[in-house]
Formats: structure tokens, C-alpha cells, sequence
């Protein structure tokens, strides 16, 4: 790995050197490296770009680091990974992507994630995209979440896109089963013409199924956001979700956010906000001793945090 | 300490001319000062013209020597003016840990979070994470307000109604909260409050009524005349009979 990649990987994973456990790490397109561990097995597939990543039954207190590092203009391309988690693990991934683009045509990693989550399980799922890079080319992401989420499993989601994406459309399609319980927390920031756009779908089909689904956004410059959520109750269930917006300059957010109950024990929440940072938020972190600008720097922190 | 020299702040309504504050001029030398008076006389309008939110519209300020009616909202923080909302503020996603080091200026972390907030009466290992956000209550969020004030540790202070919106039972560890402040402090403290026992504290009274000053004096003198008054609705008495 060269010294961008190398930045790259530690802006998205906030790793120096390659990880303990098992890893893949995908640059330009090809494998850079992988290893493997007596539980957590990961396979090249063999029709399509990408990997399978299988977690045995029982696989407790591990981690997978799948990063994706792009750092050659104009490479464009679509990364299929599946994570087959067998039943009773606890376990992290480590996913995130980052692309340096100091060229003039666009570069383009759209990756497809596909969970399947056995029984009673615990996953927790880190995501950070990034970009970097003078060049006029844009960089442009475009993930897609699958998820199915077996009986009595817990999946925790955070997928963080605080800076230099010029573009995303990020999709999120989710199965919840019986006493499954899915959280999901999306922090973006947009600056200058950047667009970001999140599309999330939850059904939950078991009882007593839940789901929470918390996006907190800030759109500087002239960015515009769109968040769509969709959240389905087809059994005894809770969901709720929450879009919170923070609109600066001349950027423009929309929110659309849907709920449907199939179920007489449904029940379905969701809560929207978008405004500008509050002024008496800066006056009190003023009286403190902050400049307007340290204290906006502190709101926006605090509130992506 | 600090001085105010003929403040007025007008405020144009609906075409006609307002005036909130009218030629207040008094002066804070003493350890504890407290004004009090009717709601909406200005009280809270003075305070968020000492701290800068509020620009007056003729009139000086005068802090430790210095002329500070130009200075803006960081100027005066930074010269050692704390200022304690009546309303405190929250934040999404800024925990009680992150005020407290902001208000102490001090990015390590050297600031003693647990001393502050045993002081106010939280306990520091059930709050520090917490976020400074809706889930608080008011009066846990006054304690949180009055503990930054205590971390800034600034030479002047100004509480505005520490005490609106406090339980009972808070109430009481709130006066001694302002009975340990009086006993350390090495500056000065003006307090906005209407209760008796704040009052009590005080070393002087200024009582303000429809923008201005109307009444001034030691808390020997000032203290029996306002309890006088509101014992006077005579309603009030012949029930009380």
C-alpha cells in the first residue's frame, strides 16, 4: 500500500498497519490482502466481484476489517460481499470505503452487502465512508444493504459519511424475524454540490420484533439531502425512527418518512426535525468563552457524534 | 467589579417605541448582589446585557476598569463573565462530560467533573455521559448549568432565577449550594431571583420594576420593605386570618 491508501485506510478503519483477526483488504479493485481465522472464513466468489464471509456457529468475541480502498481516477465498480453468520455468534464487522480521486473522470465503488444472521446472535456493523483527493473527477458511492435477522439476533448498525463523497444513494432493505431487534444510526455530513440520498426499508415479520432507525444529518454549502424511510409492522412489534437535520448555508434537506401496520399490535413511531442550529445553542456555548465559529464546529460535532 | 452607567435598550413594536430597560445605573463591589423585582420589569434583560447577548441602546459597562459595552459574547466570557440561563439550553449529542470541559476552557480533561457536579448535587458516574438533550429534567439541567458556572470558575457571575423550575427537595441544596459559593468565592455573584432565602444571602438588594431601578440598597434595608409588600394583598391576609 502506498501512503494514500495507507491514510485512506486509517481515515475509514483508523488502522496503521493490517488488523488482528481476520481481514480482506480490497485496493483498486483487487485483493490486497486477507487472513482468515480458525472461525471466520472468507471466500472469493467466483461469478460475480466480491466475497463470501462465513462465521461459524457459536463464533464469539471476533472481528472482520473488510475494507475497500480506491486510489486510481476513473475506476468504477460493483463488490457483491455476503456475511453468513451462523447461530449464537457475537461478533463485529468493519466495513468502510474510501476513495482518493485526484484525476478528472469519476470513480465509483457501489458495494452490496447481503447479512444473513442466524439465531440468536449479536452483530455489530461499522461502516465509514470517505473521500479525499483534488481531482475533478467526483467520487461516488452507492451501498446497498440486505439484511435478514434471524430469531432472538440483535444487529447494530453505524454508518458514518462525514466527508468528501460527492455523491451516494444509500439503500437499506431489512427483515426483522421473531424477537429480533435491528438498530440502525446514519451520520452524514454534505459540503459544497454534494448529494446524499438514504433509502430505508424495514419489515418486521416476527413477534415481538423491533427496530430503531436514528439518521442525524448536516447539509453545508449548497448540498441537498434526501432521506426516505419505510418501516412495515406485519406482526406484534415496535419501531421507531427518527430523521434530524441540520441545515446550513443554502444546502436543502428533505425528509420522507412512511409507516405501515399490518398488524392490530403494531406500533410505529417516527419523529422528523430539520432546521439550523439553534441560535440560543450558540450564544450559551458562547458565554463559555467559544467564537461563533468554535462553538458551531462543537454543535455539529456533538450532534454527528 | 462591574458597573452599569445610564442603560437604556429600546425595542421598536409595531411602529411605537418600547422601553424595556430605562437609565439603569448601579454597581456590583460586594460578594453577592441580587436583583429582584415583578416579572417582565427587565431582570433578565440587565443580565443578558452584561453578558453581551442584549446590546444596549445608550450606556456604558464597566468591568474591572475596563469599558466592555463593545465587547461581544467571547470577549466577555473571556475576560471572566459566567452567565447561567434561566432557561438552559440543550444539545444533541453533547454529553454533560463535554459542557463541563468546554465551560472549563480545557480540552485534556484537568477539570475536576466529578467536583462540580457533587456540588450541585448530581452524582458524576450517573451523568457524565449523558447527553445534555430532552431525557434531562429542568432541575437536572439547572444543576448541570449552575455546575458550569462553578467549572468556569470565572471572577464574575450571574445566575438568572437559579431557582425556577426546582423542586422543593432541590430547592433546599440549591441555598446551600449559593451559602457555599458566598463563603468561597473571590469575585462577585449577581443573582436574579425572587426567593426569600437567595435573597437572604445577599450582601445588597436592587430591585427592578418596569425597566428601572426602584429600589437600591443593603439586604438590612431592602429585604423587610419587599416582604412587607407582599404581605400586603390584603385578600391574601383576611384568608390567612
Amino acid at each position: 500500500m502506498d501512503q494514500i491508501q495507507k491514510t485512506l485506510l486509517e481515515e475509514i478503519a483508523g488502522l496503521h498497519e493490517v488488523p488482528q483477526g481476520a481481514y480482506n483488504i480490497r485496493v483498486n479493485g483487487g485483493l490486497e490482502s486477507r487472513n482468515t481465522t480458525e472461525n471466520i472464513d472468507i471466500v472469493t466468489k467466483t461469478d460475480v466481484s466480491g466475497i463470501d464471509i462465513y462465521f461459524k456457529p457459536g463464533t464469539k468475541k471476533e472481528s472482520v476489517h473488510i475494507p475497500v480502498l480506491l486510489s486510481q481516477t476513473g475506476l468504477k465498480e460493483t463488490v457483491y460481499n455476503d456475511f453468513h453468520v451462523g447461530d449464537d455468534c457475537d461478533i463485529t464487522i468493519i466495513a468502510g470505503c474510501g476513495i482518493h480521486n485526484g484525476g478528472d473522470r469519476d470513480s465509483e465503488h457501489s458495494g452490496i452487502h447481503s447479512f444473513y444472521i442466524g439465531k440468536n446472535c449479536h452483530v455489530r456493523y461499522v461502516e465509514k465512508h470517505y473521500g479525499s483527493g483534488e481531482g475533478t473527477g467526483e467520487r461516488i458511492m452507492n451501498p446497498t444493504t440486505n439484511l435478514e435477522l434471524g430469531e432472538n439476533s440483535t444487529l447494530e448498525m453505524e454508518m458514518v459519511q462525514i466527508k468528501g463523497v460527492d455523491s451516494t444513494i444509500r439503500t437499506t432493505n431489512g427483515v426483522v424475524g421473531k424477537n429480533g431487534s435491528l438498530t440502525i444510526k446514519e451520520s452524514i455530513m454534505t459540503h459544497g454540490h454534494q448529494t446524499a440520498e438514504s433509502h430505508f426499508r424495514v419489515e418486521m415479520n416476527g413477534e415481538k420484533s423491533h427496530v430503531n432507525l436514528v439518521s442525524r444529518s448536516v447539509a453545508r454549502d449548497e448540498s441537498k439531502q434526501l432521506f426516505c424511510s419505510e418501516i412495515v409492522g406485519n406482526a406484534e412489534c415496535t419501531g421507531h425512527s427518527e430523521c434530524d437535520g441540520i441545515i446550513m448555508d443554502h444546502s436543502s434537506v428533505s425528509a420522507e418518512p412512511q409507516l405501515t401496520a399490518n398488524c392490530i399490535d403494531a406500533e410505529l413511531i417516527h419523529e422528523a426535525a430539520i432546521g439550523k442550529i439553534a441560535g440560543e445553542q450558540l450564544t450559551k456555548l458562547m458565554t463559555l468563552g467559544l467564537t461563533e465559529q468554535e462553538a458551531e464546529e462543537q454543535i455539529i460535532n456533538g450532534f454527528l457524534k | 467589579m462591574l458597573e452599569l452607567k445610564n442603560i437604556s435598550y429600546l425595542v421598536d413594536e409595531q411602529s411605537t417605541t418600547k422601553e424595556i430597560i430605562r437609565d439603569v445605573s448601579f454597581k456590583v463591589d460586594e460578594r453577592f448582589v441580587a436583583i429582584t423585582g415583578p416579572n417582565g420589569g427587565g431582570k433578565s434583560t440587565i443580565a443578558k446585557i452584561v453578558a453581551g447577548i442584549v446590546k444596549p441602546t445608550s450606556g456604558r459597562i464597566i468591568f474591572d476598569g475596563t469599558d466592555i459595552t463593545d465587547m461581544n459574547i467571547t470577549e466577555r466570557a473571556r475576560l471572566g463573565i459566567s452567565y447561567a440561563f434561566q432557561q438552559p439550553v440543550r444539545f444533541k449529542g453533547i454529553t454533560v462530560k463535554d459542557l463541563i470541559k468546554l465551560a472549563a476552557g480545557n480540552e485534556k480533561g484537568n477539570v475536576d467533573i466529578c467536583g462540580v457536579l457533587s456540588e450541585v448535587g448530581l452524582c458524576a458516574k450517573d451523568y457524565i455521559n449523558r447527553e445534555v438533550n430532552a431525557s434531562l429534567s429542568g432541575g437536572e439541567l439547572k444543576r448541570i448549568e449552575i455546575a458550569m458556572i462553578l467549572a468556569r470558575g470565572t471572577k464574575f457571575s450571574i445566575f438568572d432565577e437559579p431557582e425556577a423550575g426546582i423542586d422543593l427537595w432541590s430547592f433546599q441544596s440549591l441555598i446551600k449550594v449559593f451559602e457555599k459559593m458566598y463563603e468561597r468565592t473571590n469575585g462577585s455573584i449577581l443573582i436574579i431571583s425572587h426567593q426569600e432565602r437567595i435573597l437572604d444571602i445577599a450582601d445588597r438588594i436592587v430591585v427592578i420594576a418596569n425597566g428601572e431601578v426602584s429600589a437600591e440598597g443593603k439586604k438590612e434595608d431592602i429585604l423587610p420593605e419587599l416582604l412587607a409588600g407582599t404581605a400586603a394583598c390584603p385578600a391574601l391576609t383576611e384568608k390567612m386570618k
